[in-house]
Protein backbone atom coordinates (compact mmCIF):
# COMPACT_ATOMS: atom_id res chain seq x y z
CA UNK A 1 0.00 0.00 0.00
CA UNK A 2 1.32 3.43 -0.85
CA UNK A 3 2.15 5.94 1.84
CA UNK A 4 -0.47 8.31 0.46
CA UNK A 5 -3.24 5.76 1.05
CA UNK A 6 -2.16 5.01 4.63
CA UNK A 7 -2.17 8.74 5.39
CA UNK A 8 -5.75 8.94 4.19
CA UNK A 9 -6.74 6.05 6.47
CA UNK A 10 -5.14 7.66 9.49
CA UNK A 11 -6.97 10.93 8.82
CA UNK A 12 -10.32 9.17 8.53
CA UNK A 13 -9.54 7.15 11.66
CA UNK A 14 -8.80 10.31 13.63
CA UNK A 15 -12.05 11.92 12.46
CA UNK A 16 -14.11 8.84 13.37
CA UNK A 17 -12.48 8.62 16.79
CA UNK A 18 -13.12 12.32 17.36
CA UNK A 19 -16.80 11.90 16.54
CA UNK A 20 -17.05 8.84 18.79
CA UNK A 21 -15.35 10.58 21.68
CA UNK A 22 -17.21 13.87 21.30
CA UNK A 23 -19.48 13.16 24.31
CA UNK A 24 -16.39 12.57 26.44
CA UNK A 25 -14.92 15.85 25.24
CA UNK A 26 -18.21 17.59 25.91
CA UNK A 27 -18.30 16.25 29.46
CA UNK A 28 -14.84 17.71 30.09
CA UNK A 29 -15.74 20.99 28.37
CA UNK A 30 -18.89 21.45 30.42
CA UNK A 31 -17.06 20.59 33.63
CA UNK A 32 -14.93 23.75 33.08
CA UNK A 33 -17.79 26.01 31.98
CA UNK A 34 -18.97 28.86 34.20
CA UNK A 35 -22.52 28.55 35.53
CA UNK A 36 -23.61 31.77 33.79
CA UNK A 37 -22.38 30.42 30.42
CA UNK A 38 -24.14 27.09 30.83
CA UNK A 39 -27.37 27.93 29.02
CA UNK A 40 -25.80 30.37 26.57
CA UNK A 41 -26.55 30.13 22.82
CA UNK A 42 -24.36 29.31 21.02
CA UNK A 43 -22.68 27.10 23.64
CA UNK A 44 -18.95 27.53 24.15
CA UNK A 45 -17.29 24.79 22.16
CA UNK A 46 -14.11 25.33 24.18
CA UNK A 47 -13.87 26.34 27.83
CA UNK A 48 -12.92 29.94 26.91
CA UNK A 49 -13.73 31.35 30.33
CA UNK A 50 -12.66 28.15 31.99
CA UNK A 51 -13.39 27.80 35.68
CA UNK A 52 -12.54 25.28 38.33
CA UNK A 53 -15.66 26.17 40.31
CA UNK A 54 -17.28 22.83 39.46
CA UNK A 55 -14.26 20.89 40.71
CA UNK A 56 -14.04 22.97 43.88
CA UNK A 57 -17.66 22.16 44.62
CA UNK A 58 -17.03 18.48 43.96
CA UNK A 59 -14.05 18.39 46.31
CA UNK A 60 -16.23 19.95 49.00
CA UNK A 61 -19.24 17.71 48.52
CA UNK A 62 -18.31 14.47 46.79
CA UNK A 63 -15.12 13.26 48.49
CA UNK A 64 -16.98 10.92 50.89
CA UNK A 65 -18.77 9.36 47.92
CA UNK A 66 -15.48 8.80 46.11
CA UNK A 67 -13.99 7.25 49.25
CA UNK A 68 -16.95 4.88 49.58
CA UNK A 69 -16.64 3.83 45.95
CA UNK A 70 -12.93 3.19 46.46
CA UNK A 71 -13.64 1.00 49.51
CA UNK A 72 -16.44 -0.88 47.76
CA UNK A 73 -14.26 -1.40 44.68
CA UNK A 74 -11.32 -2.77 46.68
CA UNK A 75 -13.59 -5.02 48.75
CA UNK A 76 -15.18 -6.39 45.59
CA UNK A 77 -11.76 -7.11 44.08
CA UNK A 78 -10.65 -9.02 47.20
CA UNK A 79 -13.82 -11.09 47.41
CA UNK A 80 -13.79 -11.82 43.69
CA UNK A 81 -10.17 -13.01 43.71
CA UNK A 82 -10.64 -15.24 46.77
CA UNK A 83 -13.68 -16.95 45.27
CA UNK A 84 -12.61 -17.10 41.64
CA UNK A 85 -8.90 -17.99 41.61
CA UNK A 86 -9.20 -21.44 43.29
CA UNK A 87 -12.22 -22.23 41.13
CA UNK A 88 -10.32 -21.33 37.96
CA UNK A 89 -7.42 -23.56 39.05
CA UNK A 90 -9.68 -26.51 39.73
CA UNK A 91 -11.59 -26.19 36.47
CA UNK A 92 -8.40 -25.72 34.46
CA UNK A 93 -6.11 -28.32 36.02
CA UNK A 94 -7.85 -30.68 38.44
CA UNK A 95 -10.59 -32.06 36.20
CA UNK A 96 -13.44 -32.14 38.73
CA UNK A 97 -16.35 -34.38 37.87
CA UNK A 98 -19.31 -32.12 37.11
CA UNK A 99 -17.01 -29.20 36.23
CA UNK A 100 -18.76 -28.80 32.90
CA UNK A 101 -22.04 -28.17 34.65
CA UNK A 102 -20.46 -25.57 36.89
CA UNK A 103 -19.04 -23.80 33.84
CA UNK A 104 -22.48 -23.83 32.28
CA UNK A 105 -23.95 -22.34 35.47
CA UNK A 106 -21.32 -19.57 35.37
CA UNK A 107 -22.12 -18.67 31.77
CA UNK A 108 -25.84 -18.59 32.55
CA UNK A 109 -25.22 -16.54 35.70
CA UNK A 110 -23.68 -13.78 33.59
CA UNK A 111 -26.91 -13.45 31.65
CA UNK A 112 -29.21 -12.71 34.59
CA UNK A 113 -30.28 -9.06 34.56
CA UNK A 114 -28.89 -7.18 37.55
CA UNK A 115 -32.27 -5.58 38.28
CA UNK A 116 -33.61 -9.03 39.12
CA UNK A 117 -30.66 -9.85 41.33
CA UNK A 118 -31.20 -6.50 43.03
CA UNK A 119 -34.76 -7.35 43.95
CA UNK A 120 -33.76 -10.75 45.34
CA UNK A 121 -30.92 -9.20 47.32
CA UNK A 122 -33.27 -6.56 48.68
CA UNK A 123 -35.51 -9.21 50.26
CA UNK A 124 -32.58 -11.16 51.70
CA UNK A 125 -30.65 -8.11 52.92
CA UNK A 126 -33.75 -6.76 54.61
CA UNK A 127 -34.00 -9.94 56.67
CA UNK A 128 -30.33 -10.25 57.57
CA UNK A 129 -29.85 -6.49 58.07
CA UNK A 130 -27.35 -5.95 55.28
CA UNK A 131 -29.31 -3.17 53.58
CA UNK A 132 -27.37 0.10 53.33
CA UNK A 133 -24.14 -1.46 54.57
CA UNK A 134 -20.80 -1.61 52.79
CA UNK A 135 -20.43 -5.44 53.12
CA UNK A 136 -23.88 -5.83 51.58
CA UNK A 137 -23.01 -3.61 48.64
CA UNK A 138 -19.67 -5.41 48.18
CA UNK A 139 -21.42 -8.80 48.14
CA UNK A 140 -23.95 -7.63 45.57
CA UNK A 141 -21.35 -5.90 43.39
CA UNK A 142 -19.13 -8.98 43.36
CA UNK A 143 -21.87 -10.93 41.57
CA UNK A 144 -21.18 -8.80 38.49
CA UNK A 145 -17.56 -9.96 38.41
CA UNK A 146 -17.30 -13.49 39.88
CA UNK A 147 -18.59 -15.57 36.93
CA UNK A 148 -16.43 -13.58 34.49
CA UNK A 149 -13.44 -13.89 36.83
CA UNK A 150 -13.70 -17.69 37.13
CA UNK A 151 -13.87 -18.04 33.35
CA UNK A 152 -10.86 -15.73 32.87
CA UNK A 153 -8.79 -17.59 35.49
CA UNK A 154 -9.76 -20.88 33.91
CA UNK A 155 -8.69 -19.71 30.46
CA UNK A 156 -5.36 -18.36 31.73
CA UNK A 157 -4.56 -21.35 33.94
CA UNK A 158 -5.35 -23.84 31.19
CA UNK A 159 -2.39 -22.29 29.39
CA UNK A 160 0.06 -23.15 32.18
CA UNK A 161 2.13 -26.07 30.85
CA UNK A 162 1.36 -29.49 32.30
CA UNK A 163 5.13 -30.09 32.74
CA UNK A 164 5.27 -27.40 35.42
CA UNK A 165 2.45 -29.08 37.33
CA UNK A 166 4.16 -32.49 37.02
CA UNK A 167 7.50 -31.06 38.14
CA UNK A 168 5.86 -29.52 41.18
CA UNK A 169 4.23 -32.84 42.01
CA UNK A 170 7.51 -34.75 41.65
CA UNK A 171 9.11 -32.24 44.02
CA UNK A 172 6.53 -33.40 46.57
CA UNK A 173 4.14 -30.44 46.46
CA UNK A 174 0.45 -31.13 47.03
CA UNK A 175 -2.33 -29.43 45.09
CA UNK A 176 -2.56 -26.58 47.57
CA UNK A 177 1.17 -25.94 47.52
CA UNK A 178 1.22 -26.14 43.70
CA UNK A 179 -1.66 -23.66 43.54
CA UNK A 180 0.01 -21.19 45.87
CA UNK A 181 3.63 -21.41 44.70
CA UNK A 182 3.31 -22.20 41.00
CA UNK A 183 -0.13 -21.33 39.64
CA UNK A 184 -0.79 -18.06 41.45
CA UNK A 185 2.58 -16.44 40.63
CA UNK A 186 2.21 -17.47 36.99
CA UNK A 187 -1.32 -16.05 36.85
CA UNK A 188 -0.27 -12.50 37.63
CA UNK A 189 -1.73 -11.20 34.38
CA UNK A 190 -5.07 -12.88 35.02
CA UNK A 191 -5.11 -11.46 38.54
CA UNK A 192 -4.43 -7.96 37.24
CA UNK A 193 -7.09 -8.27 34.54
CA UNK A 194 -9.73 -9.64 36.90
CA UNK A 195 -8.92 -7.05 39.58
CA UNK A 196 -9.17 -4.15 37.17
CA UNK A 197 -12.49 -5.27 35.75
CA UNK A 198 -13.97 -6.17 39.13
CA UNK A 199 -12.94 -2.77 40.44
CA UNK A 200 -14.31 -0.93 37.43
CA UNK A 201 -17.66 -2.73 37.56
CA UNK A 202 -18.10 -2.17 41.29
CA UNK A 203 -17.05 1.46 40.86
CA UNK A 204 -19.57 1.94 38.02
CA UNK A 205 -22.45 0.07 39.62
CA UNK A 206 -25.65 2.05 39.87
CA UNK A 207 -28.40 -0.59 40.11
CA UNK A 208 -27.24 -2.26 43.32
CA UNK A 209 -26.35 1.09 44.86
CA UNK A 210 -29.74 2.63 44.19
CA UNK A 211 -31.71 -0.42 45.34
CA UNK A 212 -29.62 -1.67 48.26
CA UNK A 213 -27.85 1.45 49.53
CA UNK A 214 -30.32 4.26 48.77
CA UNK A 215 -30.72 5.20 52.43
CA UNK A 216 -27.21 4.35 53.56
CA UNK A 217 -24.86 6.74 55.30
CA UNK A 218 -22.02 5.65 52.99
CA UNK A 219 -23.02 5.96 49.36
CA UNK A 220 -20.90 5.43 46.24
CA UNK A 221 -20.09 8.09 43.65
CA UNK A 222 -22.71 6.83 41.20
CA UNK A 223 -25.39 7.82 43.72
CA UNK A 224 -23.51 11.08 44.34
CA UNK A 225 -23.91 11.97 40.66
CA UNK A 226 -27.51 10.76 40.66
CA UNK A 227 -28.45 12.99 43.61
CA UNK A 228 -26.67 15.88 41.92
CA UNK A 229 -28.76 15.48 38.78
CA UNK A 230 -31.93 15.26 40.83
CA UNK A 231 -31.27 18.14 43.21
CA UNK A 232 -29.61 21.00 41.39
CA UNK A 233 -29.93 20.63 37.68
CA UNK A 234 -28.43 24.08 37.17
CA UNK A 235 -24.92 23.20 38.24
CA UNK A 236 -23.96 21.05 35.33
CA UNK A 237 -20.31 22.01 35.68
CA UNK A 238 -20.26 20.31 39.08
CA UNK A 239 -22.17 17.28 37.75
CA UNK A 240 -19.79 16.90 34.83
CA UNK A 241 -16.76 17.49 37.06
CA UNK A 242 -17.93 14.59 39.22
CA UNK A 243 -18.44 12.55 36.07
CA UNK A 244 -14.87 13.32 34.97
CA UNK A 245 -13.50 12.18 38.34
CA UNK A 246 -15.69 9.08 38.24
CA UNK A 247 -14.18 8.23 34.83
CA UNK A 248 -10.59 8.12 36.09
CA UNK A 249 -10.58 4.36 36.87
CA UNK A 250 -11.81 3.66 33.34
CA UNK A 251 -8.95 5.73 31.93
CA UNK A 252 -6.43 3.88 34.11
CA UNK A 253 -7.86 0.53 33.06
CA UNK A 254 -7.57 1.46 29.41
CA UNK A 255 -3.91 2.39 29.76
CA UNK A 256 -2.84 -0.46 32.06
CA UNK A 257 -4.96 -3.44 31.02
CA UNK A 258 -4.30 -3.05 27.32
CA UNK A 259 -0.84 -4.39 28.10
CA UNK A 260 -1.91 -7.04 30.61
CA UNK A 261 -4.70 -8.58 28.62
CA UNK A 262 -2.39 -8.98 25.67
CA UNK A 263 0.50 -10.46 27.64
CA UNK A 264 0.81 -14.21 27.44
CA UNK A 265 0.21 -16.33 30.53
CA UNK A 266 3.44 -18.18 30.75
CA UNK A 267 5.65 -15.59 29.06
CA UNK A 268 8.91 -15.74 30.96
CA UNK A 269 8.05 -18.91 32.86
CA UNK A 270 9.65 -21.41 30.48
CA UNK A 271 12.04 -19.41 28.39
CA UNK A 272 14.58 -22.13 27.75
CA UNK B 1 -6.30 -40.95 29.22
CA UNK B 2 -6.21 -38.22 31.84
CA UNK B 3 -2.92 -37.18 33.42
CA UNK B 4 -4.11 -38.61 36.72
CA UNK B 5 -4.43 -42.01 35.07
CA UNK B 6 -1.05 -41.65 33.38
CA UNK B 7 0.56 -40.82 36.69
CA UNK B 8 -1.12 -43.73 38.42
CA UNK B 9 0.05 -46.19 35.76
CA UNK B 10 3.61 -44.87 35.80
CA UNK B 11 3.80 -45.21 39.56
CA UNK B 12 2.59 -48.79 39.47
CA UNK B 13 5.00 -49.88 36.73
CA UNK B 14 8.04 -48.18 38.21
CA UNK B 15 7.98 -49.19 41.88
CA UNK B 16 6.01 -51.88 43.63
CA UNK B 17 4.19 -53.21 40.56
CA UNK B 18 5.47 -56.79 40.78
CA UNK B 19 4.46 -57.27 44.42
CA UNK B 20 0.92 -55.94 44.10
CA UNK B 21 -1.84 -58.04 42.49
CA UNK B 22 -3.78 -56.31 39.67
CA UNK B 23 -7.01 -56.01 41.67
CA UNK B 24 -5.35 -54.15 44.53
CA UNK B 25 -3.51 -51.97 42.05
CA UNK B 26 -6.71 -50.85 40.37
CA UNK B 27 -8.40 -50.23 43.72
CA UNK B 28 -5.46 -48.09 44.80
CA UNK B 29 -5.70 -46.21 41.54
CA UNK B 30 -9.39 -45.67 42.20
CA UNK B 31 -8.59 -44.36 45.68
CA UNK B 32 -6.03 -41.98 44.22
CA UNK B 33 -8.57 -40.76 41.71
CA UNK B 34 -11.14 -40.28 44.47
CA UNK B 35 -8.59 -38.24 46.44
CA UNK B 36 -7.93 -36.09 43.36
CA UNK B 37 -11.65 -35.49 43.04
CA UNK B 38 -11.87 -34.39 46.68
CA UNK B 39 -9.05 -31.91 46.11
CA UNK B 40 -10.65 -30.62 42.91
CA UNK B 41 -13.97 -30.01 44.63
CA UNK B 42 -12.34 -28.47 47.68
CA UNK B 43 -11.08 -25.73 45.38
CA UNK B 44 -14.53 -25.37 43.89
CA UNK B 45 -16.24 -25.16 47.27
CA UNK B 46 -16.07 -21.35 47.64
CA UNK B 47 -17.50 -20.66 44.21
CA UNK B 48 -20.20 -23.30 44.60
CA UNK B 49 -21.30 -21.89 47.95
CA UNK B 50 -21.12 -18.43 46.43
CA UNK B 51 -23.33 -19.35 43.48
CA UNK B 52 -25.89 -20.98 45.76
CA UNK B 53 -25.98 -18.13 48.27
CA UNK B 54 -25.65 -15.12 46.01
CA UNK B 55 -27.24 -16.33 42.77
CA UNK B 56 -29.64 -19.18 43.44
CA UNK B 57 -31.01 -17.75 46.66
CA UNK B 58 -31.82 -14.25 45.29
CA UNK B 59 -33.39 -15.86 42.23
CA UNK B 60 -35.42 -18.17 44.45
CA UNK B 61 -36.60 -15.27 46.61
CA UNK B 62 -37.55 -13.44 43.42
CA UNK B 63 -39.74 -16.33 42.32
CA UNK B 64 -41.20 -16.49 45.83
CA UNK B 65 -42.00 -12.77 45.65
CA UNK B 66 -43.75 -13.17 42.32
CA UNK B 67 -46.03 -15.99 43.54
CA UNK B 68 -47.25 -14.36 46.77
CA UNK B 69 -49.21 -11.29 47.66
CA UNK B 70 -46.72 -9.19 49.58
CA UNK B 71 -47.58 -6.02 51.44
CA UNK B 72 -44.98 -3.83 53.13
CA UNK B 73 -45.87 -5.50 56.43
CA UNK B 74 -45.67 -9.10 55.25
CA UNK B 75 -42.52 -8.16 53.36
CA UNK B 76 -40.78 -7.46 56.64
CA UNK B 77 -42.52 -9.99 58.89
CA UNK B 78 -43.25 -12.80 56.45
CA UNK B 79 -46.51 -14.71 56.12
CA UNK B 80 -47.66 -13.42 52.74
CA UNK B 81 -50.43 -15.56 51.23
CA UNK B 82 -49.69 -17.69 48.15
CA UNK B 83 -51.57 -16.30 45.16
CA UNK B 84 -50.25 -18.37 42.27
CA UNK B 85 -49.95 -16.45 39.05
CA UNK B 86 -52.06 -13.49 40.18
CA UNK B 87 -49.09 -11.11 39.99
CA UNK B 88 -48.31 -12.24 36.45
CA UNK B 89 -51.95 -11.79 35.41
CA UNK B 90 -51.98 -8.33 36.99
CA UNK B 91 -48.90 -7.46 34.90
CA UNK B 92 -50.51 -8.70 31.68
CA UNK B 93 -53.60 -6.58 32.35
CA UNK B 94 -51.56 -3.53 33.32
CA UNK B 95 -51.81 -0.73 30.69
CA UNK B 96 -48.00 -0.48 30.84
CA UNK B 97 -47.48 -4.08 29.71
CA UNK B 98 -47.94 -3.63 25.97
CA UNK B 99 -45.90 -0.41 25.68
CA UNK B 100 -43.14 -1.88 27.86
CA UNK B 101 -42.98 -5.02 25.70
CA UNK B 102 -42.95 -2.97 22.49
CA UNK B 103 -40.26 -0.62 23.81
CA UNK B 104 -38.14 -3.54 25.00
CA UNK B 105 -38.29 -5.09 21.54
CA UNK B 106 -37.72 -1.82 19.63
CA UNK B 107 -34.96 -0.64 21.94
CA UNK B 108 -33.19 -4.00 21.74
CA UNK B 109 -33.69 -4.52 18.01
CA UNK B 110 -32.69 -1.03 16.86
CA UNK B 111 -29.72 -0.93 19.23
CA UNK B 112 -28.46 -4.27 17.96
CA UNK B 113 -28.77 -3.43 14.26
CA UNK B 114 -26.91 -0.13 14.53
CA UNK B 115 -24.29 -1.32 17.02
CA UNK B 116 -23.52 -4.32 14.89
CA UNK B 117 -23.40 -2.44 11.59
CA UNK B 118 -21.18 0.30 13.00
CA UNK B 119 -18.99 -2.22 14.80
CA UNK B 120 -18.56 -4.26 11.63
CA UNK B 121 -17.70 -1.23 9.48
CA UNK B 122 -15.17 -0.04 12.06
CA UNK B 123 -13.66 -3.51 12.49
CA UNK B 124 -13.08 -3.83 8.74
CA UNK B 125 -11.67 -0.32 8.69
CA UNK B 126 -9.27 -0.88 11.60
CA UNK B 127 -8.15 -4.23 10.18
CA UNK B 128 -6.23 -2.25 7.53
CA UNK B 129 -3.46 -1.54 10.06
CA UNK B 130 -2.66 2.05 9.21
CA UNK B 131 -0.50 4.34 11.30
CA UNK B 132 -2.10 5.04 14.73
CA UNK B 133 -4.74 2.34 14.14
CA UNK B 134 -3.87 0.58 17.42
CA UNK B 135 -4.13 3.75 19.50
CA UNK B 136 -7.37 4.87 17.86
CA UNK B 137 -8.91 1.43 18.28
CA UNK B 138 -8.03 1.52 21.98
CA UNK B 139 -9.65 4.97 22.29
CA UNK B 140 -12.82 3.54 20.80
CA UNK B 141 -13.15 1.44 23.96
CA UNK B 142 -13.71 4.51 26.13
CA UNK B 143 -17.53 4.65 25.88
CA UNK B 144 -17.69 1.00 26.90
CA UNK B 145 -15.51 1.48 29.98
CA UNK B 146 -17.15 4.64 31.33
CA UNK B 147 -19.58 4.21 34.22
CA UNK B 148 -23.10 4.19 32.75
CA UNK B 149 -24.17 7.05 34.99
CA UNK B 150 -21.39 9.16 33.46
CA UNK B 151 -22.46 8.37 29.89
CA UNK B 152 -26.14 8.76 30.68
CA UNK B 153 -25.79 12.13 32.41
CA UNK B 154 -23.50 13.44 29.67
CA UNK B 155 -26.02 12.44 27.01
CA UNK B 156 -28.82 13.97 29.08
CA UNK B 157 -27.08 17.31 29.03
CA UNK B 158 -26.13 17.06 25.35
CA UNK B 159 -29.78 16.32 24.51
CA UNK B 160 -31.18 19.10 26.70
CA UNK B 161 -33.96 20.92 24.80
CA UNK B 162 -32.70 24.47 25.36
CA UNK B 163 -29.00 24.32 26.08
CA UNK B 164 -28.03 21.01 24.54
CA UNK B 165 -25.26 20.87 21.96
CA UNK B 166 -27.25 18.39 19.82
CA UNK B 167 -30.08 20.86 19.25
CA UNK B 168 -27.47 23.54 18.57
CA UNK B 169 -25.91 21.33 15.88
CA UNK B 170 -29.37 20.41 14.52
CA UNK B 171 -30.32 24.04 13.89
CA UNK B 172 -27.50 24.31 11.33
CA UNK B 173 -29.24 21.74 9.15
CA UNK B 174 -32.57 23.48 9.62
CA UNK B 175 -34.03 21.22 12.28
CA UNK B 176 -35.95 23.06 14.96
CA UNK B 177 -35.34 22.37 18.64
CA UNK B 178 -36.36 18.82 19.51
CA UNK B 179 -37.50 17.92 22.99
CA UNK B 180 -35.35 14.83 22.99
CA UNK B 181 -35.98 13.64 26.52
CA UNK B 182 -39.29 15.28 27.35
CA UNK B 183 -41.32 14.51 24.23
CA UNK B 184 -43.05 11.13 24.13
CA UNK B 185 -42.11 10.84 20.43
CA UNK B 186 -38.39 11.18 20.99
CA UNK B 187 -37.64 9.76 24.45
CA UNK B 188 -37.21 6.17 23.28
CA UNK B 189 -35.10 7.27 20.31
CA UNK B 190 -32.87 9.33 22.61
CA UNK B 191 -32.09 6.50 25.02
CA UNK B 192 -31.57 4.17 22.05
CA UNK B 193 -29.00 6.55 20.53
CA UNK B 194 -27.08 6.69 23.82
CA UNK B 195 -27.22 2.90 24.11
CA UNK B 196 -25.92 2.42 20.57
CA UNK B 197 -23.00 4.68 21.38
CA UNK B 198 -22.15 2.56 24.42
CA UNK B 199 -22.52 -0.73 22.50
CA UNK B 200 -20.38 0.03 19.43
CA UNK B 201 -17.02 -0.71 21.15
CA UNK B 202 -18.13 -4.17 22.22
CA UNK B 203 -19.10 -5.12 18.67
CA UNK B 204 -15.90 -3.59 17.32
CA UNK B 205 -13.75 -5.66 19.69
CA UNK B 206 -15.49 -8.98 18.99
CA UNK B 207 -15.70 -8.53 15.22
CA UNK B 208 -12.13 -7.23 15.01
CA UNK B 209 -10.83 -10.34 16.77
CA UNK B 210 -12.92 -12.42 14.36
CA UNK B 211 -11.32 -10.64 11.41
CA UNK B 212 -7.83 -11.29 12.81
CA UNK B 213 -8.57 -15.01 12.78
CA UNK B 214 -9.22 -15.03 9.01
CA UNK B 215 -6.01 -15.95 7.18
CA UNK B 216 -4.73 -13.04 5.06
CA UNK B 217 -4.20 -15.32 2.08
CA UNK B 218 -7.93 -15.70 1.55
CA UNK B 219 -8.32 -12.00 0.81
CA UNK B 220 -5.33 -12.04 -1.51
CA UNK B 221 -6.81 -14.98 -3.36
CA UNK B 222 -10.09 -13.12 -3.77
CA UNK B 223 -8.20 -10.07 -5.07
CA UNK B 224 -6.28 -12.21 -7.56
CA UNK B 225 -9.57 -13.68 -8.76
CA UNK B 226 -10.62 -10.13 -9.57
CA UNK B 227 -13.01 -9.49 -6.68
CA UNK B 228 -13.43 -5.86 -5.69
CA UNK B 229 -13.35 -4.63 -2.10
CA UNK B 230 -17.16 -4.63 -1.75
CA UNK B 231 -17.48 -8.03 -3.36
CA UNK B 232 -14.69 -9.46 -1.19
CA UNK B 233 -16.47 -8.26 1.93
CA UNK B 234 -19.89 -9.68 1.06
CA UNK B 235 -18.72 -12.89 -0.61
CA UNK B 236 -15.67 -13.77 1.53
CA UNK B 237 -15.29 -11.82 4.77
CA UNK B 238 -18.91 -11.66 5.87
CA UNK B 239 -19.66 -15.41 5.42
CA UNK B 240 -16.43 -16.29 7.25
CA UNK B 241 -17.43 -13.98 10.09
CA UNK B 242 -20.84 -15.54 10.49
CA UNK B 243 -20.10 -17.53 13.68
CA UNK B 244 -18.43 -14.51 15.31
CA UNK B 245 -21.30 -12.29 14.17
CA UNK B 246 -23.83 -14.63 15.73
CA UNK B 247 -21.96 -14.50 19.03
CA UNK B 248 -21.68 -10.70 18.92
CA UNK B 249 -25.39 -10.32 18.17
CA UNK B 250 -26.59 -12.81 20.78
CA UNK B 251 -24.36 -11.45 23.54
CA UNK B 252 -25.51 -7.98 22.48
CA UNK B 253 -29.12 -9.17 22.76
CA UNK B 254 -28.57 -10.49 26.29
CA UNK B 255 -26.81 -7.27 27.37
CA UNK B 256 -29.37 -4.97 25.78
CA UNK B 257 -32.34 -6.73 27.39
CA UNK B 258 -30.72 -5.97 30.75
CA UNK B 259 -30.20 -2.25 30.14
CA UNK B 260 -31.64 -0.28 33.00
CA UNK B 261 -29.21 2.44 34.07
CA UNK B 262 -29.18 4.47 30.88
CA UNK B 263 -32.95 4.66 30.48
CA UNK B 264 -33.64 5.28 34.15
CA UNK B 265 -31.06 8.04 34.47
CA UNK B 266 -31.99 9.78 31.21
CA UNK B 267 -35.81 9.58 31.25
CA UNK B 268 -36.95 7.37 34.17
CA UNK B 269 -38.90 5.48 31.53
CA UNK B 270 -40.94 8.56 30.81
CA UNK B 271 -42.54 10.84 29.88
CA UNK B 272 -45.45 8.74 31.14
CA UNK B 273 -44.38 5.34 29.75
CA UNK B 274 -42.84 6.58 26.51
CA UNK B 275 -39.44 4.96 27.07
CA UNK B 276 -40.19 2.31 29.67
CA UNK B 277 -38.91 -1.23 29.11
CA UNK B 278 -39.32 -4.39 31.18
CA UNK B 279 -36.18 -3.55 33.14
CA UNK B 280 -37.26 -0.03 34.09
CA UNK B 281 -40.87 -1.08 34.62
CA UNK B 282 -39.78 -3.76 37.08
CA UNK B 283 -37.71 -1.21 38.99
CA UNK B 284 -40.53 1.34 38.85
CA UNK B 285 -42.95 -1.16 40.38
CA UNK B 286 -40.60 -2.31 43.11
CA UNK B 287 -38.65 0.80 44.04
CA UNK B 288 -39.95 3.77 42.06
CA UNK B 289 -43.21 4.38 43.90
CA UNK B 290 -44.02 5.32 47.45
CA UNK B 291 -45.99 2.10 47.85
CA UNK B 292 -43.83 -0.71 46.46
CA UNK B 293 -45.50 -3.50 44.49
CA UNK B 294 -42.87 -6.19 45.02
CA UNK B 295 -44.94 -9.07 43.69
CA UNK B 296 -45.74 -7.59 40.26
CA UNK B 297 -42.19 -6.18 40.08
CA UNK B 298 -40.69 -9.62 40.63
CA UNK B 299 -43.10 -11.09 38.07
CA UNK B 300 -41.92 -8.60 35.41
CA UNK B 301 -38.33 -9.42 36.36
CA UNK B 302 -38.98 -13.13 35.89
CA UNK B 303 -40.45 -12.50 32.43
CA UNK B 304 -37.25 -10.62 31.61
CA UNK B 305 -35.17 -13.56 32.86
CA UNK B 306 -37.07 -15.95 30.63
CA UNK B 307 -36.30 -13.73 27.62
CA UNK B 308 -32.63 -13.43 28.57
CA UNK B 309 -32.24 -17.16 29.20
CA UNK B 310 -33.92 -18.07 25.92
CA UNK B 311 -31.40 -15.86 24.15
CA UNK B 312 -28.66 -17.29 26.35
CA UNK B 313 -29.38 -20.94 25.60
CA UNK B 314 -29.59 -20.13 21.91
CA UNK B 315 -26.20 -18.41 22.23
CA UNK B 316 -24.63 -21.48 23.88
CA UNK B 317 -25.96 -23.67 21.08
CA UNK B 318 -24.56 -21.40 18.38
CA UNK B 319 -21.23 -21.18 20.17
CA UNK B 320 -20.94 -24.95 20.54
CA UNK B 321 -21.81 -25.48 16.90
CA UNK B 322 -19.19 -22.95 15.77
CA UNK B 323 -16.61 -24.66 18.00
CA UNK B 324 -17.23 -28.09 16.53
CA UNK B 325 -16.95 -26.80 12.98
Amino acid sequence: MTRHKTWWHTALGVVLTAVMLFPVYWMINVSFTRTQDMRKTPPNLFPVHGTLAGYVLVLHQQLPYLATSLAVGLGTVALTLVVAAPAGYSLAKLRPRGGGMLRFALVIAQMIPAIIMAMGFYVIFLRVHLLSTLPGLILADSTIAVPFAVLIFMAFMTGIPEELMQASKIDGAGVLRTFWSIVIPLSRNAIVTVSLFAFLWAWSDFIFATTLDASGSHQPITLGIYHYIGNNNQQWNAIMATAVLASIPAAILLVVAQRHVAAGVTAGAIKD
Amino acid sequence: MTPAQVRGAGHGAGGTAQAVPPAARSSRRRARRRKDQWAAWAFLLPVTAYLLLFYAYPLYSNIDLSLKNYTVQSFVQGGAPFTGFANYLADFRDPTFVPALEHTLVFTGVSLVFQFAAGMALAVFFARHFRLSGVLRALFLVPWLLPLIVSASTWSWMLDSEAGVINYAAHFIGVGPVNWLTSPHWALASVTIANIWIGIPFNLVILYSGLQAIPGGIHEAAAIDGAGRWQTFWRVTFPLLRPVSAIALLLGLIYTLKVFDIIWIMTRGGPVDASTTFATWSYQLGFGNLLPAFGPAAAVGNLLIVMALAAGLFYLRVQRRSETQ
